[in-house]
């Protein structure tokens, strides 16, 4: 398993578009990338059904219809996000109960300052957090 | 009656790594008994201990949510395709009822 996420820094610049502007709800997506790359190229921002400043749940039939295209695009989801709007860019409890693509990097962001990006990556694997390096990189994308 | 299942990856450790299964039932009970029978363990990540779909699981039958279709009394037909997701969600601050209704 890899212990870096490196993402394309359009990307990460889109996670962050989209965080701030549903803050101060919390923000919620998807990066799909070809099976087996581990290189997260599709974004693809999720409504967040709890639309709460302290939860997110991916709507169920835009999560069926998402998970539908990556299968037939033979894509996975390379990295789960959302934001926490008012704590730091860590897993909480529930984060880490409610964990169930142990393939996935997530990524939390947080926009409790307006100022400053906070943006982190974690596997979340049988309830065992772990940290990984990020490495943005600048490349050309479709983001 | 055949009835494909699609497996999400956390599940597959219950289906020897398979992403897609056959079972048979004409209610999504009876299918997840069934599924239960011949993969061990299957049904305690679907129901929880009270009888009930788990709050964080959503199942699909064709394009619909069960919980549009009778939930756990939703009807099957012979080709129905099933999808199980674990549901995408979390935030910040403690759920409470999170870890309970996960059994964890």
């Amino acid at each position: 398993m890899n212990s870096v996420l490196t993402i394309d820094r359009a990307i990460v610049d889109a996670i962050f578009a989209h965080a701030r502007r549903d803050h101060p709800d919390e923000a919620c997506g998807v990066i799909a990338g070809p099976a087996g790359s581990d290189a997260p190229t599709r974004f693809i921002p999720m409504d967040n059904s709890a639309r709460s400043q302290t939860f997110y749940q991916f709507d169920s039939m835009e999560h069926l219809r998402v998970w539908r295209e990556m299968d037939d695009n033979d894509e996975e989801p390379v990295v789960i996000y959302h934001s926490h709007t008012a704590t730091e860019a860590f897993p909480s409890r529930t984060d880490i109960n409610l964990a169930g693509e142990p393939g996935a990097h997530y990524v939390l962001v947080s926009t409790r300052d307006p100022g400053v990006d906070e943006f982190r990556s974690f596997r979340i694997v049988d309830g065992v957090v772990t940290e990984e390096k990020v490495d943005i990189v600048d490349a050309k994308v479709d983001a | 009656m055949a009835i494909e299942v699609r497996v999400p990856t956390i599940l597959r450790s219950y289906t020897g790594g398979s992403k897609i299964v056959e079972g048979a039932g004409d209610t999504l009970t009876a299918l997840i008994d069934d599924l239960d029978a011949k993969h061990s363990g299957f049904k305690g990540r679907l129901i929880t201990p009270e009888g009930n779909l788990h709050r964080f699981v959503n199942i699909y039958i064709n394009d619909e949510d069960v919980r549009f279709l009778g939930a756990l009394d939703a009807k099957l037909n012979d080709g129905d395709s099933i999808t199980i997701l674990p549901a995408v969600a979390g935030g910040a601050l403690g759920f409470a009822a999170a870890a309970a209704l996960l059994g964890r």
